[in-house]
This record gives C-alpha cells, sequence and structure tokens, in this order.
C-alpha cells in the first residue's frame, strides 16, 4: 500500500499495465497465461502422437520400415543443435533476470543461429525425401517392395516435423522481437517475463523434438528398439 | 451527463475507437454483434429446413442443396454462435466486473480474439457463398476426405481458424481468475458465473487445440490424397471421429457451463436468496468439465467402436448426470421459500430447469447403449440436442442479456414485451421439438429432406412451433436495439442483485470501478438477509 506512488510512476511509465496494481502480479499473470498457452500447445501436439500411436500400432512394419529410411546421425545431430540451443535460451533469461540486457541479446542471437542451423538440416532431410520419391501426395514412388502403407509413416513424418519447423519459425520471430528489446535495455531485474516467456515457449517446442527424434528416427523394431 | 461521459461507452465515439479498443467490456458488445449477425445466418438456414420439411416430398430443394442447408447451420450455431455467445459475450465483459479487476489479464489478446473469431467467420462465409459445404457439421471422413464435393477446406479453415479464438479467450479467462480477483475475494467467494467459467476455460484450453490438429490432418489428407483418414491407404475413418469427438463433445460443456453459470445468478437474484449448496454447484461445474473429457465414445456407438468400449463409454455418460443433476435440484432448492418474482430473466431461468431437464434425461437414454442402437441418427437425437443447446444454452443466453442489459448499456428493456416474448419463445420452442421426439421415435432418420407421409402432421407442427419462435427471436432482436434509444434509464442496481458488477454505475466506467472494491463477504450474501424470512 505504501507504493502506491511508485505504482503510480509505473504506469505513467507503461511499464505497468494499467489493470496491474504491482509489477509482481503482471509477471505471475503473465508466466500463468504462457503456462496455460503451453497446455493447449502439449494437447495440439498430443492429438498428432495419438494419431502416430494408433497407425504404429495398425502398420507396425510400415513403421518400422519408414524408420530406416532417416538417417540417425543426421537426426543426433540436429539433437545436439536443439539442446543446445535450449542451453543458450536458458542462459539468456538468466541475464535478463540479472539486468544484463546485452547479454542476454546476443544469447538470444546465438539460439537462433542453432535454431536455423537446425531448419538448415532439416530442410536437407527434406530435399533428400523429395529426392527419393517419400513425399507422399507430391512425389511418391517407393521403392518396389516397400510396405504398402510406407505412405502413413511419412505422411505423418512430414505433419508433425513440418508443425514442429513451424512453431521453430514462429518462435524465431518471436526473438527478433524481444532481442531487440534486451538490447535497448526493455528488460529490468524487476520486468523480464518477456524473456521468460520465450525461454518457456522455446524448451517446450525442443521438448517436443525430444519426443519426435526417437518416435521417428530410433524406433525400428515393431515392437520398439532393436 | 457527467457520468454518460465517463462510462465505458462515452469518452470516445469513432469507430477507431471500438476496432482498436481493448477494454474488455467494448470487445464482450463487438462480440455481442459478431454472434448476433451469425445466429440471424444460422437462424436463416433452419426456417429453410423447416420448410422443406413442411411436406413430404422434396419439393422446395434438391438432396444437394438440403445438404447443404442443414450443415451451415449446423456450422454457424455451432461454432460461432453457441460457442463464443455465453463466455465471449456476458463472460467477456462481466468476469472482469464481478471479480473486481479493472480488465481481463491480457487485454491485447482478448482484442485479437475478436479478430481471429471473425476473420474465421470470413472464412466460413466465403465457403457459404462460394457453394457451401455439405458434409455435416461434423465433418466426418470419407465425406469431407476422400467424397468431399463442396468447400470443404474453406469452412474447415474458417472453424480452425475460430478455435484459436477460443483458446486465447480461455487462457485470458484462467489467468484473469487466478491473478486479478479484488482483495477480500476468496475462491469460495466468487460467483458460480466465475466457477462455470473457469470450467468453460479449461475444456477450451484442453480440447480445442485436439480438434484443430484432426482439422489440420483433414486438410492435409484433402490437399495432397495422402491418406491419413482413408482405408484405402491405411488410414482409419472411425480415427477421425474419435479425435473429433474428443473435443466436440467436451465442447457441448462448453456451451453448457457458462450457460449453467448464468442460472445460478439469475436464480439467486430473483429468489432472493443465496444459492442452495454453492460448494457442490461450483464444483460441480469442475466435475461436468472433468468426465465431459470421458464421454466422447457415446457418438460412436454404432460406428464399429468395441462394444466393451461402448459399454464403458455408456457408463461414463450416465455419471454426467450427477454434476447436472445437483446443480438443478439445487438451483430448485434455491427457489424453495425464496421470495421468488418474474421478471424476463427469471422467466428464462425458469424455462431453463425444466427445458434442461428434459434435454439432460433424454441425454441419459441416449447414452444408454441398446436404445441408442435404435434411434441412432433420428429425430430423437436431433431433438435432444436441440433441448440442451437451445432450450439450455440459448435460453440462459437471453435470460442473462437481459438480466445484464441494463448493466452493458444503462437503459432497461421493456419488461412486459420482454416477457411476452419469452413465453412466446417457450412455447415455440417446446411447439417445434417436442414433435422431434416422436418423429424419432417412430423411425424419422435426421438429415433427409424426403419423408413417408405419415410423418407430416408432426412435421407441419414442428414448422409451426418454428416460425412462433422465429416471432419470439425477431421481437427480442427489435426491441433491445430499440431500448438503446427509448429504455428507461437503469440505476446502478436495477434488480436488487448482489455481486459487484452491481456495485458500479450502469454503465460502468472505463476502468469499472471508481474505488477498487474490497470483499468483506460471502458470494450472494445480503445485508438485509435476516429479513428475508417467509
Amino acid at each position: 500500500m505504501s507504493s502506491s506512488a511508485e505504482t503510480t510512476s509505473l504506469h505513467a511509465t507503461g511499464e505497468l499495465a494499467h489493470h496491474f496494481e504491482t509489477i509482481d502480479q503482471q509477471n505471475q499473470s503473465a508466466a500463468l497465461g504462457m503456462w496455460a498457452f503451453l497446455v493447449q500447445e502439449v494437447m495440439f501436439f498430443g492429438g498428432l502422437f495419438t494419431v502416430y500411436l494408433v497407425y504404429r500400432t495398425l502398420h507396425p512394419g510400415a513403421f518400422a520400415e519408414g524408420s530406416h529410411h532417416l538417417p540417425v546421425d543426421v537426426g543426433t545431430f540436429n539433437t545436439a543443435v536443439l539442446i543446445g540451443s535450449s542451453l543458450t535460451m536458458a542462459l539468456a533469461v538468466r541475464c535478463a533476470q540479472l539486468g544484463e540486457g546485452k547479454k542476454a541479446a546476443l544469447l538470444i542471437y546465438a539460439t537462433m543461429a542453432l535454431a536455423l542451423v537446425f531448419m538448415g538440416v532439416k530442410g536437407v532431410e527434406y530435399s533428400h525425401k523429395w529426392h527419393d520419391s517419400l513425399v507422399p501426395g507430391l512425389k511418391w514412388h517407393p521403392e518396389a517392395g516397400a510396405d504398402a502403407h510406407l505412405n502413413l509413416f511419412f505422411a505423418l513424418y512430414f505433419v508433425m516435423t513440418g508443425c514442429h519447423a513451424l512453431h521453430m519459425l514462429i518462435g524465431l520471430v518471436l526473438m527478433v522481437f524481444v532481442a531487440r528489446k534486451a538490447w535497448r535495455g526493455g528488460y529490468t531485474r524487476a520486468n523480464f517475463l518477456g524473456v521468460e516467456c520465450l525461454g518457456l515457449y522455446w524448451h517446450f517446442v525442443d521438448l517436443v523434438w525430444i519426443f519426435l527424434f526417437p518416435l521417428l528416427y530410433l524406433l525400428h523394431a515393431p515392437g520398439g528398439g532393436h | 451527463m457527467e457520468t454518460r461521459s465517463s462510462s465505458y461507452l462515452g469518452g470516445e465515439y469513432g469507430l477507431r475507437s471500438w476496432f482498436l479498443t481493448v477494454d474488455h467490456k467494448r470487445i464482450g458488445i463487438m462480440y455481442l454483434l459478431g454472434v448476433s449477425f451469425f445466429f440471424l445466418l444460422g437462424g436463416l438456414f433452419a426456417v429453410l429446413v423447416r420448410l422443406e420439411l413442411l411436406t413430404p416430398p422434396g419439393d422446395l430443394f434438391q438432396s444437394e442443396t438440403y445438404n447443404k442447408l442443414f450443415t451451415l447451420h449446423g456450422i454457424f450455431m455451432v461454432f460461432f454462435f453457441l460457442l463464443p455467445s455465453i463466455p465471449a459475450v456476458l463472460g467477456n465483459f462481466l468476469l472482469p466486473l464481478m471479480i473486481g479487476a479493472k480488465d481481463l489479464a491480457f487485454p491485447k489478446i482478448n482484442l485479437l480474439s475478436w479478430y481471429i473469431f471473425m476473420v474465421g467467420g470470413l472464412f466460413t462465409l466465403y465457403a457459404m457463398l462460394a457453394g457451401g459445404v455439405d458434409t455435416g457439421w461434423t465433418f466426418y471422413t470419407p465425406y469431407s476426405s476422400t467424397y468431399a464435393n463442396s468447400h470443404v477446406i474453406m469452412a474447415a479453415l474458417g472453424i480452425f481458424i475460430s478455435g484459436f479464438s477460443s483458446i486465447l479467450t480461455g487462457v485470458n479467462f484462467i489467468a484473469t481468475i487466478h491473478k486479478l480477483r479484488a482483495p477480500g475475494l476468496t475462491w469460495f467467494r466468487l460467483p458460480l458465473f466465475v466457477w462455470a467459467h473457469y470450467a468453460t476455460s479449461l475444456i477450451m484450453v484442453l480440447g480445442t487445440p485436439v480438434v484443430a490438429i484432426t482439422i489440420l490432418l483433414v486438410a492435409v489428407e484433402r490437399l495432397f490424397h495422402v491418406g491419413i483418414f482413408d482405408p484405402a491407404l491405411g488410414g482409419d475413418p472411425v480415427l477421425f471421429q474419435h479425435l473429433f469427438w474428443f473435443y466436440s463433445h467436451p465442447a457441448v460443456y462448453i456451451m453448457i457451463l457458462p450457460a449453467m453459470g448464468v442460472m445460478s445468478e439469475v436464480i439467486a437474484c430473483f429468489s432472493r436468496k443465496r444459492v442452495f449448496g454453492y460448494g457442490f454447484v461450483a464444483f460441480s461445474s469442475l466435475t461436468i468439465a472433468v468426465l465431459g473429457f470421458l464421454v466422447w465414445g457415446h457418438h460412436m456407438f454404432v460406428s464399429g467402436q468395441s462394444v466393451y468400449a461402448g459399454i464403458v463409454f455408456s457408463l461414463l455418460s450416465f455419471l454426467v448426470a450427477i454434476p447436472s443433476a445437483v446443480k438443478v435440484f439445487n438451483w430448485t432448492a434455491t427457489l424453495y421459500r425464496g421470495s421468488i418474482s418474474f421478471e424476463t430473466p427469471m422467466m428464462y431461468a425458469l424455462g431453463f430447469i425444466g427445458l434442461f431437464t428434459i434435454g439432460g434425461l433424454t441425454g441419459i437414454m441416449l447414452a444408454t447403449l441398446a436404445v441408442d442402437v435404435h434411434v441412432h441418427d433420428t429425430y430423437f437425437v436431433v431433438a435432444h440436442f436441440h433441448f440442451v443447446m437451445v432450450g439450455g444454452v440459448v435460453m440462459a443466453y437471453l435470460g442473462g442479456l437481459h438480466f445484464w442489459w441494463p448493466k452493458m448499456f444503462g437503459r432497461m428493456y421493456p419488461e412486459l414485451l420482454a416477457r411476452v416474448a419469452s413465453i412466446i419463445i417457450f412455447v415455440g420452442f417446446n411447439m417445434t421439438f417436442l414433435p422431434q421426439f416422436v418423429l424419432g421415435y417412430l423411425g424419422m432418420p435426421r438429415r433427409y429432406h424426403v419423408y413417408p407421409d405419415e410423418f407430416q402432421v408432426l412435421n407441419v407442427l414442428s414448422t409451426a412451433g418454428a416460425s412462433i419462435l422465429g416471432l419470439g427471436f425477431l421481437m427480442t432482436a427489435a426491441y433491445l436495439p430499440w431500448s438503446l434509444k427509448y429504455g428507461k434509464k437503469a440505476g446502478a442496481n436495477p434488480f436488487d442483485a448482489v455481486g459487484l458488477e452491481w456495485d458500479t454505475p450502469s454503465p460502468p466506467p472505463a476502468h469499472n470501478f471508481d474505488t477498487p472494491p474490497v470483499v468483506t463477504h460471502e458470494a450472494y450474501e445480503r445485508k438485509e438477509e435476516e429479513l428475508v424470512h417467509v
């Protein structure tokens, strides 16, 4: 209550939105909103994983064969890159927490660079699938003797990794704005929620890949594992 | 004059001040205009459907046209009217007022969700103008994939987009209810309207993304012919139904839970009593939200789902009756020895209790495996869900709209005219849909425009009822806008109701409260409570 003058000045600078009483309330609301949003993201990808699970159970042979077409080494490299990007993002959040805006911005740029590496590699993988005629609907001529339902595996492969890539793209766009604001000192020790929410989002995108990678690349045998 | 200029309606007047507003109250009004437009559109298709069904042969439309009519009726009514109606209009307007906040937690996202909703609506409108959709509102594969010959993608895209509006609204409500309550307003002092919207928001956030990805998969299948739901290519059309109903059954509760929230407010006000069993009514909302996610299979008893799954889904569906009955009994107990008056909102609330009970009990009949096999896809089902959707949601929406109309605009609606309209709507509604129970039981299938001669009498009755119902709606659509200019001026609390929204002027100031409220009393507690003992 004693801080009503301080509250008024925060309202005046726009740092505190008019409908909040304290910075703390504003931060907690933003964090809660972000977590609720991530819950809906879990359900979105959850739907996809369910479809994967059902078709994997119905057509184990096709899914085992499909995963053999995916290069495990490339996937492993990309997984490492993405986990690395989560590290730089986590460090960026830490820097923002400490009020080191410029450092935070640089770390976000590093995260962007790693994300671009991931997407570049993914693009090369996609082009190989195109070259091998393994793109259902557009260019689909699997080798003779391929499983009749191989198309389902690849349709899901493209939808799942495509949705993931789309989320990365959205993350990249957000990073441009947050990094610029961080560089200009737009975040303070008390108010760094923009970076924190971006971090939460990015870790979620990372986490989705942690599930996609084994499901698509590693589970070769119908029952799972070798 | 002074209060007028400081209200949220005053100050700025230009279109720009509306289209760029972040005030939850103005956004609520913008939703009101949007959903009213879509309700009119959906109603228009209902009129055409009922006209065709006046006579046994298909004399007005061909089968293809008729398919498009009932599909567009369903799509506009479900996705663009029923789902957003109470949460996006009344919820948006009232939630911050009821909890003593200045706005929702994320005002800009709130505005964004209105734009997303309208863009989604425009896509679906385009699909309608370009030639329509004929899959039924459920978009079942393979109607919507392999054998689709209408503008499925455009219509589905519209629903996909508007779904994000629903998700963002849910996220916004959850954060608001958690973090923006006035000092002293503990969870168990919240109005039951707020509890209902909290439960609704949970479903919006948990359910909507699943239908979004499902629609996306249908679009991918349709654009690239990859066979995700096509059995010829290894896909499974029944999987589509599972995914669709995983959202679309809980979506029924997105529609009915806010309606139940309105009911609690209206009944408490016009019985001059606290709601009986507050805690039970609050938790029954959450119970309905949770159970709602476990019953989707009752839509698929005859879809080739395993019999054992059917038995389990049947049993789980019965369970939903328990929290629903808790609400109905508690409202009835609230009425008991209350000091009841019959203003228009109360007329709708009492109508709701009767109609929702019929809708709910016929739902139990349909959840019974063996009975459902008999009446599945007949007019019995159509009558059942119209009792819940129209008899429930629309009644509550209209009741709520009248109840808070003076709060929203500072003017009273014409009481006598409104009461007459509510009776006309009640009579028209029953005359439209009671015959459909009989038609369905006798075996008339839904979604056909040609029927045997012996069904004509009941169909004529239904169409006649629909025109009475339509008259009631038209009256309401005429006198409510009329009252904006000519209605009696309303004070802060014209109905002598209890709740923070009634402590602030009508219409409320832009920042809702001149002095931030502090709550010291329980929900619905009246200061003169000791005086009310009949």
